[in-house]
């Protein structure tokens, strides 16, 4: 590091924007989401200012105060007191402050300034606050403060620019630093009353848009109706839009697939390519728009402000079942990967919430288990409209996300009367303004989204096919075999083994041995299937065909239960042992999952064969 | 009069809030967000099952909080004042 590395850390309240702000100086792609407790680690960047010094910086958590409730302030604390483990203190600190919230932001800008080190405050949200008549009178203000005061539109490109000249230029100097106690933090809300009489007119309080909005949302009756229809829509929209789109990459797939092996002797080789990758990878592949349809959705929901009016009107319900209206948004993400979801408890203040939320997050449907619904939904269920206007198929779908919702309820209800838990759990949740999502920020979030599918294709879940390619392929038959060679490969007898534990829940053993590589990523599930059915030579058609053919609707019914519940993806018990710090929870949630999983799939498939 | 017991959409101003036991950092937590002395806040709206959470204006921000922490705020009304 130069000596001239200037490390500077952005602090501030929940959501005032430094993420974006982080963003816009370092050019980097962090999470930037409307609502509190988004940002929940210390990130680095860097970038060289015009004057050619190197600046580095440090995106925080947010937090109300330094007197940290939860462990992502608790980062912040340690980071702005310099007792973060390997972080020096930071040579300046950029507080950042929402300039249409300031009766709130300004009074940890005090507290921040107290510490008494170099602070310079970035009024950030500048193009709202105009919007909204609200004048400051930034010289004032900044002569009050004694700090450098500069204005920020974190969004806009360009926005940043006097930030950048204010911390290229000479460092300012720090107040002195004053002790915190109660006397003296009472005092700071009087000063902030001073500082907003004195410099900052606000028209309205609220944004009038918020208040209309929130009549509406947050009614008793309607609220709930606008909730239940919003997520339903995602759903239908995941059908309706991905569907078409999928089949028409499978096509693609076929195609190629078919014209590959015109130009390759018939053989392994051939085979490998024909059956692995274009067969295992396509239809892996091609589930990628429904994929991205459901980004969409939770990218504009998150970005408009609604979901923490969302778990304002489930609170209750989630208290009712051990959790917090704040579970509700670490929740809502495990949808996308319950990997930032369970990462995002950190902003959960009670270590019981906390834990309850880690253990039932991976219950939440993530997308890569979206491919195997999407693959045995479109094999089985007819298309046909409910009440002249549900997909059917939709209709499973939600079915199964509610599957896996009510499963995470029942958990959460059983723990709770497992520690008779009678302590009290907070809530206290800001409700954001709501925003207007930008198209460029959906279409980054899209691409993000999409590169990362595509890494995990390219990478683990090619890996994994080719070994299933190479198990099904080797050995070959014997001389003289009357079974098909398939039978004779190491995949059929690992298939076979496993098959005794799995008969009874109605998967054959090509199923059973699917199951392995989707331990390590879902969606290989589906390539897996397509790999060893196409090497077994029965997947004419496309693999949705030919497990129509091989399977039982009882079967099939039970595989999507199974996947509804079983404990997979490694990845997902590491990030449990990592936050938890214990392999007792990541013994409990993989045995829970599995006796749950296992004893689901039984009563379906026992019960759908004595319907059928 | 306590948070938790004021009617939607009346103006009211806090008065203070009071520690539920010894160490309590709910209480800590809601002065540090501007539960304070002459504060004035108003109840916007409220929990479509059985009135819980409620959601309450103090300041330019909305908070939801539980009934049991509305509780640990005691407010005067507007004429009471
Ligand atoms: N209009 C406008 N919106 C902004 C601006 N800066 C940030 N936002 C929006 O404000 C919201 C919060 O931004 P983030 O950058 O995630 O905020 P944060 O401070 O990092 O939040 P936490 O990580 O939760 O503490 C997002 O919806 C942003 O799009 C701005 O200058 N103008
Ligand atoms: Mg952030």
């Amino acid at each position: 590091m130069s000596a001239s590395t200037l490390r500077i850390a952005l602090v501030g309240n929940p959501n005032c924007g430094k993420t974006a702000l982080f963003n816009q100086l370092t050019g980097g792609r962090q999470k930037v989401a409307n609502y509190a407790g988004v940002t929940v680690e210390r990130k680095e960047g860097r970038f060289t200012a015009p004057s050619g010094r190197v600046l580095q910086i440090l995106d925080l958590p947010g937090t109300y105060s330094l007197d940290a409730n939860s462990p992502d302030e608790q980062i912040t604390r340690d980071v702005c007191a310099g007792n973060y483990p390997g972080e020096m203190v930071p040579d300046l600190i950029v507080c950042v402050a929402d300039a249409t919230n300031l009766r709130l932001h300004l009074r940890f800008v005090l507290e921040v300034k107290r510490l008494g080190r170099p602070v310079v405050l970035a009024l950030n949200m500048m193009d709202t606050a105009r919007q909204r008549g609200i004048v400051i009178d930034v010289p004032e203000l900044q002569r009050r403060l004694g700090l450098p005061v500069v204005e920020t539109i974190a969004v806009k490109r360009g926005g940043a620019r006097a930030l950048i000249e204010r911390v290229d230029g000479e460092v300012p100097t720090a107040a002195p630093a004053q002790a915190d106690d109660a006397a003296s933090r009472a005092d700071l809300h009087a000063q902030v009353r001073e500082l907003l009489a004195a410099t900052v007119t606000m028209p309205r309080a609220t944004a009038e848009i918020d208040d209309a909005l929130d009549r509406w949302t947050l009614h008793p009756v309607f609220g709930l109706a606008i909730l239940a229809v919003v997520m339903f829509l995602v759903f239908q929209a995941v059908y309706s839009i991905g569907k078409p789109m999928t089949d028409a990459i499978a096509e693609v797939f076929d195609w190629l697939g078919g014209h590959a092996a015109t130009l390759m002797p018939a053989g392994p080789l051939q085979s490998l390519v024909t059956d692995g990758l274009f067969g295992g990878l396509g239809t892996v592949l091609g589930f990628l728009p429904e994929i991205l349809v459901l980004f969409l959705f939770i990218i504009v929901l998150e970005e408009s402000g609604y979901l923490p009016r969302a778990a304002f009107l489930l609170d209750r319900l989630m208290l009712s079942v051990g959790l917090t209206g704040r579970s509700f948004i670490p929740l809502l993400s495990s949808f996308a990967c319950a990997i930032p979801g369970i990462m995002g408890t950190r902003s959960i203040t009670d270590p019981r919430d906390r834990i309850t939320t880690i253990l039932i997050a991976p219950l939440m449907t993530c997308s890569a288990r979206l491919p195997v619904y999407a693959l045995l939904i479109g094999a089985f269920i007819p298309i046909r409209y409910v009440f002249g206007v549900f997909n059917l198929q939709g209709v499973v779908l939600f079915a199964l996300y509610l599957a896996g919702i009510l499963g995470a309820m029942l958990v959460g209800w059983v723990m709770k009367h497992i520690r008779r838990d009678k302590s009290e759990h907070a809530l206290l949740m800001e409700l954001p303004s709501y925003r207007m999502p930008k198209l460029r920020d959906v279409g980054i979030g899209l691409y993000e989204r999409g590169m990362i599918f595509l890494k995990r294709l390219t990478g683990v879940i090619l890996g994994l096919t080719v070994l299933m390619w190479f198990l099904s392929t080797f050995p070959g038959a014997p001389e003289g075999a009357t079974l098909p060679a398939i039978d004779y490969s190491f995949a059929g007898y690992i298939g076979r083994g496993l098959q005794y534990i799995f008969a009874p829940i109605g998967f054959n053993w090509q199923i059973s041995l699917a199951l392995i590589p989707a331990f390590a990523a879902r969606e290989t599930a589906v390539a897996a299937l397509a790999t060893v059915y196409l090497v077994g030579g029965e997947a004419a058609g496309g693999l949705g065909h030919a497990l129509a053919g091989q399977i039982s609707l009882a079967s099939a019914l039970s595989l999507l239960v199974w996947f509804a519940y079983a404990p997979q993806c490694m990845s997902t018990l590491a990030i449990i042992k990592r936050e938890t710090d214990s392999w007792r929870n990541v013994a409990i949630s993989f045995g829970y999952m599995f006796v749950m999983a296992y004893t689901a799939s039984f009563i379906v498939y026992q019960v759908a064969r004595m319907l059928a | 009069m306590r948070l938790s017991d004021l009617p939607k959409g009346a103006p009211a101003v806090v008065d203070r809030v009071h520690d539920a036991h010894a160490v309590d950092p709910i209480a800590q937590r809601l002065r540090d967000l501007g539960f304070v002395d002459g504060e004035p806040v108003r109840v916007v709206a409220i929990g479509p099952m059985g009135g819980d959470p409620v959601l309450i204006q103090i300041g330019f921000t909305r908070f939801a909080l539980r009934r049991a922490e509305a509780a640990r705020v005691g407010v005067r009304t507007e004429l009471a004042a």
